[in-house]
């Protein structure tokens, strides 16, 4: 038998993505309920996605919005 | 005469239609601009893309189907013309192996042992300029599926089908470009304890 350690190391991005299937997602939560190494890695990459997509926002400049309203076709 | 009503009828409603299009689509701007800032390789690079996005949406705005995700035809436009600006010449994928194990930026950051309490705080020890950085070295093909699913929250289909390729494609590009900016960051780490 595989590594459920291995094993849970290949399900953690799918299972981030939710796209595990129901029974993969049950056996998955019962090894992280069980395994603190894994825990604290799936913490971890779980932090990391969040924290990639708070860092990467960037507001959009005040004058790009008003430059793309001035590309609105103007009624005739 | 009786044809004219109905002429200025039809081009009433489809004045209401255009307008209401352009109002939906510049309510999405935030979120088409914070896609495109990571899909273009600038600021100024982005500032142009979204420009000509919605230059060509506005002028194009008919063959839209109303009901339809207008986040996801905006950024098809805006892909196809990053794509057209000749990007491609740029950078090809790479292919070299990537590190079997997919936790070594935890490990890297998390130093040895399980001696951190905090998995959460972890992540605080790189900056918004590493992971800025990071992205942009990620080479297109792997980061526009990147950005486009894990910053700009569209589905592996919507991606497939703003991108073109098979959600197939979209998975496994999606999972080597992870990989790829867990590699990057790892060595921004490494760059900066130097």
């Amino acid at each position: 038998m595989m590594d459920p350690c291995l094993h849970c190391e290949e399900m953690m991005q799918p299972y981030l993505d939710r796209t595990l299937t129901d029974e993969e997602m049950a056996e998955a939560e019962e090894h992280l309920a069980e395994c603190e190494h894994c825990r604290r890695r799936y913490r971890f990459e779980e932090s990391l996605r969040v924290y990639v997509r708070q860092a990467a926002a960037e507001q959009m400049p005040a004058e790009l919005r008003q430059k793309l309203a001035a590309l609105r076709i103007p009624l005739e | 005469m009786g044809a004219e009503p109905e002429e200025a009828q039809r081009l009433a409603v489809e004045a209401r239609d255009r307008v209401r299009f352009e109002e939906d689509a510049l309510a999405l701007a935030d979120q088409v601009y914070r896609v495109a800032r990571h899909l273009a390789g600038s600021r100024e690079d982005a500032e142009e893309l979204v420009q000509e996005t919605y230059a060509r949406a506005f002028r194009s705005w008919r063959s839209f189907q109303p009901g339809t995700n207008l986040r996801a035809w905006l950024l098809r436009i805006l892909t196809n013309l990053n794509i057209d600006r000749g990007r491609r010449q740029q950078r090809a994928p790479q292919m070299q192996p990537l590190e079997a194990n997919d936790y070594f930026l935890y490990d890297r950051l998390a130093g040895n042992g399980d001696g951190v309490s905090d998995e959460e705080r972890v992540v605080e020890r790189l900056s918004q300029d590493d992971i800025v950085t990071a992205l942009s070295a990620v080479p297109h093909d792997f980061r526009d599926v990147l950005v486009l699913v894990d910053l700009g929250d569209f589905s592996y289909q919507d991606a497939a089908q703003i991108l073109d390729i098979p959600v197939g494609t979209v998975m496994s590009r999606l999972h080597r470009g992870r990989r790829i900016l867990k590699r990057e960051l790892a060595e921004a780490t490494l760059e900066e304890a130097r």
